[in-house]
């Protein structure tokens, strides 16, 4: 049932002479071009879009979108990156008159609608994170670890203090060390430990007064809670430095604990993930930091300020901060997704998230309750909203994480998260989230069982039913095609003797 | 609570299936004096009736001046977005789908992606572009670390005085930490002084930034910044205009290195600032310092084409701390709606788009002239938006549009950091006005 067409490029279906949007006839009058922009400045020519018919783009596109697996079609259960159901209310509200349509460059006293929600959406923050200052200007989880880096910089030289060292621990998502090296800090990583909790005496060794920022991800990224996270902030402190929560996984938490509450200085939202705004085939998301007050003068801005001209009678204004660090982006900040996450905290309320949480923990637990016989947890029988499994002992089988992850595509599931965290072997990271059925969980665990009961020669080649089956990464990075060519189509199309596939990447990765 | 699936009769089959007696035993891993002993103090929740209903209420103000007909410029811009672009990126399958890590999962996301690239290479007349990233401003920050890389010179970089203000202090803020130096050229009549700016840049500069058109609509000299970037041995970065590209020459074709732009010409909405689209494009020779995603083609076991995540080990999650940028959730459905707009117009229509903008753009600054509502502060050639200085105070002349039914502006004043021009305001003229409208915004501001 497939469209075989889709597997073309549409730069190959174009047609010299087709067209889908014409503009109306030019009805000012017509000059030559060339008498209002010098020659040497004019194209001598066009680029070479592909010429197509408006239906071939319908077609083509739609059949594409066939070819992926989404949060609407099918289970996703992708370790750390909180793959919940995107309400599509938000999605006919994000489009409203006076949120779609608005210039960035707005008076502000005509927006004063929008400017007021996203005042709220502040507070919100500051309320769910227990930390008091929110900037909502970071375009994603990693840009928002950079912000509140810069901030923390912005602070500790106000003070005088010169503190050039990041610490984080080996489970640390990778944006966290790559964060502190465009903000100039030295990274330093703590030892490995198969749960991810953070060694004290380790930590206490590399503290002392050129740490600037401890960045930890609470729950961690095996799903645990930091039990001894008190201690941590404490030492963190002694020592002078900042301590950043890493927000990825505040699924679990909402409601339930506040990063201020344990120690937290700094922390990031990522909106894409905990408040559903989609993911976007990889964006965008929203990345909105939120600060202890004495870091709030330091944040990147514009912020929105209420302002009481009288009592009942606010406006609402965009503000830099005093000392802020600055921009980090053009205008104020990723609107369209801030939004989403405002119509979905507001359509839950208090209670609504913690019940997130609860159900998110819920899930995740009974999942590896009924995969815990088949597949090894170092973390334990308890978890938070998602747990890494191990298919270590699998390994001498002869079958991998990878294996089962690809199989799983065939049984119409996406697969894990795997091969991360690295301090895990043969890791498998899985989050179910709140927004699955038991029965889906259920389907789940069988086809993971009926798949550890297959030929492990079967499993290298999986997937089967999937439009491709484990592209060769080696070839593509050898002799890199990024772009269509003419040549390169027919090169590739004769291709008659394909390599043999080196599988896919021994690492993925989690959003930021 | 409405996307929660557990009954009460499955939740306790579950925590029986556990082994715990109820949801808060599972959160025995937070010590008592952490957690939350009460409920967040939020709004009360609100069902899809009650919260459509309040929002189109909160919004009316909003929307009354939304619906004005917009020559507002500055960087975003309201250009014709064809309803394919609405429709095919509201399907569930792209929007809800994850950043494309399982190739086999992914082969829809990872082929637009792939399309996109291409046609990114297109209008930018260079070799390679990344999947996107964040926004133009951002962008050109990124743009000009990597040009450290590829240079292996952190001292220095020039960038135009003309260079949208919000870019100059997003990079100022990007690089702070980095200790590269920021030289920001003078500027003469709304262009920046090359021929001052000549012996600014040496061989410690990694860089040389030029917005063309820039901020105030102008062209500026590119071949120049070309010529002074390379006989320095700096990397030659153009922030251009996508939309400008079927009638200007595109940064390849003046021979710059790095191409950078704000991809919000491209079919994505207003919607006060983002989302947006990040564009970066490169000669092929630099392809291992970019920032971001590549998808790259290849084939699978059986031979069959297939598109992956490809150079990842420049990437955070393989290399960390020594990655070529900490990005990684990016624009995709941004992206995507580039390329279907861009599919729309094809090569034609992107010349149509460019010559109505242009042409409508210089019917109205000699409609104001003539007119005498102001003149046109620069003398050189524009694209699609200019500087006019109004007779009239320029807040005036804002309310004076606005009471007639038009948004212009920015007033220029708005930006701390650009200088020298008073009383002055950008108005943007895109291929969706009409003659009839310009003309009425001109009798607006003429009485």
């Amino acid at each position: 049932m497939e469209n075989r067409q889709a597997v073309n490029l549409l730069q190959e279906l174009a047609v010299p002479g087709r067209r889908a949007t014409c503009f109306p006839p030019c009805d000012v009058p017509a000059v030559e071009l060339n008498s209002l922009i010098p020659q040497e400045h004019l194209s001598e020519k066009l680029p070479e879009l592909p010429e197509v018919a408006e239906g071939d783009i319908v077609r083509h596109y739609v059949s594409l979108s066939q070819r992926n697996m989404s949060v609407d079609t099918h289970f996703y259960p992708l370790g750390s990156c909180t793959m919940k159901y995107n309400p599509k209310r938000h999605e006919r509200w994000a489009n409203l008159s006076g949120l779609i349509d608005v210039h960035p460059l707005t008076d502000e006293a005509e927006m004063q609608g929008l400017l007021g929600i996203l005042y709220e959406m502040q507070e919100m923050l500051a309320e769910i994170a227990g930390l008091p200052a929110v900037s909502l200007h970071p375009a994603a989880g990693a840009h928002g670890e950079f912000a509140a880096l810069l901030t923390a910089s912005a602070y500790f030289e106000a003070k005088g203090e010169h503190r050039t060292k990041v610490i984080f621990p080996a489970s640390a998502h990778g944006t966290n060390p790559a964060s502190a090296s465009m903000a100039g800090y030295h990274c330093v990583q703590l030892k490995p430990s198969s749960t991810g909790f953070v060694n004290l005496e380790d930590l206490q060794q590399e503290l002392g007064n050129d740490v600037a920022v401890f960045m930890i991800t609470n729950p961690n990224t095996i799903g645990l809670f930091e039990k001894e996270i008190l201690e941590i902030t404490r030492m963190v402190h002694e020592a002078g430095g900042l301590v950043y929560i890493d927000g990825a996984n505040m699924n679990a938490i909402l409601g339930k604990t506040r990063p201020g509450d344990f120690g937290g200085d700094m922390m990031h939202y990522n909106i894409h993930k905990t408040f559903t705004g989609p993911h976007g085939a990889g964006g965008p998301g929203a990345g909105p930091i939120a600060v202890r007050d004495f870091l709030s003068d330091f944040l990147p801005g514009p912020v929105i300020e209420k302002v009481e001209h009288e009592p009942g009678k606010e406006s609402f204004t965009l503000k830099t901060p005093r000392y802020s660090v600055g921009r980090l982006r053009s205008f104020l900040g990723n609107i369209g997704i801030l939004l989403r996450g405002y119509f979905y905290i507001r359509t839950l309320g208090g209670k609504g998230l913690r019940q997130v949480a609860e159900h998110a923990v819920l899930n995740a637990n009974y999942l590896l309750s009924q995969l815990k016989d088949v597949l090894e947890v170092p973390g334990g029988e308890r978890c938070m909203h998602e747990f890494v499994a191990s298919a270590k002992s699998w390994k001498q089988k002869g079958i991998s994480a990878m294996d089962i992850a690809k199989r799983l595509l065939d049984y119409g599931f996406h697969a894990p998260t795997v091969y991360f965290p690295l301090v895990i072997p043969e890791a498998m990271m899985m989050e179910p989230t709140e927004t699955e059925s038991k029965q889906t969980l259920d389907h789940y665990v069988s086809a993971i069982k009926a798949i550890l009961q297959e030929d492990p020669e079967y499993l290298h080649e999986a997937p089967y039913s999937t439009p491709v089956s484990r592209p060769d990464e080696v070839k593509a990075a050898r002799n890199p095609i990024l772009a269509w060519s003419p040549c390169d189509a027919t090169k590739t199309c004769n291709a008659t003797n394909p390599e043999e596939g080196a599988g896919a990447s021994q690492t993925e990765a989690v959003s930021g | 609570m409405p996307y929660l699936f557990a009954t009460d009769n499955e939740q306790q089959e579950m925590l029986n299936a556990i082994g715990v007696r109820d949801i808060d035993d599972l959160f025995a891993m937070i010590p008592d004096e952490i957690r939350l002993k009460r409920e967040l103090e939020l709004p009360d929740p609100l069902t899809e009736i009650e919260l459509d209903a309040r929002l189109r209420k909160t919004l009316a103000n909003d929307a009354a001046s939304a619906q004005r007909i917009c020559f507002q410029g500055g960087g975003a811009y309201d250009h014709f977005i064809p309803a394919t672009v609405d429709e095919i990126c509201a399907r569930g399958e792209y929007y809800t789908a994850y950043t494309p890590y399982q190739a086999e999962a992914s082969q829809g996301t990872l082929q637009a992606f792939f399309e996109f690239q291409s046609m990114m290479t297109e209008i930018s007349g260079l070799d390679v572009a990344n999947a996107s990233l964040y926004e133009g401003a951002s962008a050109t920050a990124e743009a000009i670390i990597m040009a450290m890389r590829a240079t292996r010179r952190s001292g220095k970089v020039v960038i135009a005085g003309t260079l949208h203000p919000e870019y100059r202090q997003t990079v100022k803020t990007y690089l702070h930490r980095l200790n590269c130096e920021i030289i920001e050229t003078a500027q003469v009549d709304g262009v920046a002084d090359w021929q001052q700016a000549a012996h600014l840049i040496d061989k410690n500069t990694a860089a040389v930034v030029v917005q063309h058109p820039n901020f105030y609509g102008l062209l500026e000299d590119a071949p120049r910044v070309v010529e002074l970037a390379h006989q320095a041995g700096a990397l030659a970065i153009e922030v251009f205009d996508p939309i400008s590209t079927g009638v200007l020459k595109r940064p390849g074709d003046y021979g710059f290195d790095i191409a950078v732009a704000e991809g919000q010409s491209l079919g994505t909405p207003l919607q006060f600032g983002g989302p947006y689209l990040g564009i970066l494009a490169a000669r092929k020779k630099y392809v291992r310092s970019i920032p971001g995603r590549l998808i790259g083609e290849t084939t699978d076991r059986n031979g069959k084409r297939a598109f992956v995540l490809n150079l990842q080990t420049r990437e955070q999650h393989i290399r960390r701390d020594k990655a070529t940028s900490n990005i990684c959730t990016n624009q995709g459905l941004l992206a995507l709606r580039a390329l279907i707009y861009l599919a729309q117009l094809g090569p034609q229509g992107l010349r149509e788009v460019g010559e109505l903008c242009c042409l409508k753009a210089h019917y109205a600054a000699d409609q104001l002239t003539e007119k005498n509502v102001g003149r046109v502060a620069f003398p050189h050639p524009f694209f699609k938006e200019f500087v006019l200085t109004p007779d009239a105070p320029v807040g005036e002349v804002i309310e004076k549009a606005k009471r007639a039914g038009f948004n212009i502006g920015p007033a220029l004043d708005r930006f701390e950091t650009v200088s020298g021009q008073s009383n002055s305001l950008l108005i943007a003229v895109t291929e969706k006005r009409t003659r009839e409208e310009i003309d009425q915004l001109v009798d607006a501001l003429t009485t």
